[in-house]
């Protein structure tokens, strides 16, 4: 019962101690999983290049991927300059 | 014969390693196999304490690994639990003394006469890890239902992969079931859920682990603790028993609690 009503006005109070700890962790562990593979990154960049040059000729020299992770979530945000669109942007270039 | 390499791992410091390799070890050769303990944890120097062995440490794994002296020759018996065997740290060294090789050396050397030969590893990410690690085919990876253990505990598991140890097992030390229902701690499976490996035991924070390391005596031989029970069935489940998870000591609130003592009291 004393279970129940502390759960109760706990809930009013906003979120336990625990489900911060769960949402806070996960955002770190994502976070430390992703800085932990370089080699992994570069395989992303490489395949993104691969599928954005069908479509877009870019600078690939000054291209940026990174985590960005602000707020509550982990986003990933790639920085892409185009030199020139395609004239044909078909899918089907390769 | 071929015994298994087991070692014990955490990243962070504190959350039990040396403890449950203790408690591991004794659990085992109390069931019956043949058990030596290794201290890796070169200049800090702990698993002799919690055994009670710290009294009758003659040679240590430094010496060991320089060639002064035999593995076998410079493991110390255990007096109450036989079985038991421990291999000291050197406590005047540091983790340059030893090489992964020549761990896996002596890990090698040790486990053509005992069943299981589990390594305490100390703490961190550097040689000392590397180390321990060496000469292990499996890891049991120790945390907390804490932050700063649990984002370790990721780091270690993934370093575990890196050094070919594939599926390490899963402790988690020192719970408090009543926090977890005020929901004031991560339960077992908000950390699983992060941590994806398989889960090996729960142990319950119990304050017979302090009493038993200020004796000198494994807590797995006090029948009445519950980190002690706890830390059996992890030893049976290493035998490949199948031991169902106590989840009794969640379930338990104020009410059953009365009921119990009044079933207690009339029986």
């Amino acid at each position: 019962m004393m279970d129940f009503l502390q759960r109760l006005f706990g809930r009013l109070e906003g979120p336990s101690s625990r489900d911060t700890a769960k949402n806070r962790l996960r955002l770190v562990l994502v976070q430390d999983r992703a800085t932990l593979s370089p080699g992994l990154m570069e395989q992303l960049k490489t395949d993104l290049i691969e599928v954005i040059t069908r479509y877009l000729d870019i600078d690939e020299s000054n291209m940026r991927v990174e985590f960005d992770n602000s707020d509550a979530s982990v986003a990933i945000v790639a920085s892409i300059p185009v030199r020139e669109v395609k004239r044909s942007s078909k899918a089907g270039a390769r | 014969m071929s015994g298994t390499v087991i070692v014990v791992t955490s990243g962070k410091g504190g959350v039990g390693k040396t403890t449950a390799t203790a408690s591991i070890g004794a659990a085992l050769a109390m069931m019956g196999p043949s058990v030596a303990l290794i201290d890796a944890d070169i200049g800090l120097r702990n698993l002799d304490l919690v055994l009670g062995l710290e009294g009758r440490i003659f040679h240590n794994l430094v010496d060991v690994v320089d060639g002064a002296v035999d593995a076998h020759k410079a493991l110390i018996r255990h007096k109450d639990i036989k079985n038991l065997s421990l291999l000291p740290a050197a406590q005047s060294r540091d983790k340059t003394a030893v090489t992964p090789e020549s761990m896996k050396a002596v890990a090698d050397e040790l486990k053509s006469t005992f069943d299981f030969v589990i390594i305490d590893c100390p703490a961190g990410i550097e040689q000392g890890f590397k180390n321990a690690v060496a000469g292990a085919e499996k890891a049991v990876v120790v945390t907390t239902p804490e932050m700063s253990a649990v984002r370790d505990a990721d780091r270690i598991i993934g370093m575990l992969e890196h050094e070919g140890i594939a599926d390490p097992w899963l402790i988690i030390n020192r719970i408090r079931f009543d926090m977890v229902k005020k929901h004031d701690m991560l339960d077992v499976n908000d950390v699983l859920e992060h941590l994806k490996i398989k889960l090996l035991g729960v142990i319950p924070d119990d304050e017979a682990i302090i009493v038993a390391t200020n004796k000198g005596v494994p807590v797995v031989v006090d029948e009445k603790s519950k980190a002690g029970r706890a830390f059996r069935d992890v030893a049976a489940r290493i035998m490949g028993e199948d031991v169902p998870m106590a989840a009794a000591a969640e379930e338990e609130d104020w009410f059953t609690r009365i009921i119990r003592w009044f079933a207690r009291a009339r029986g």
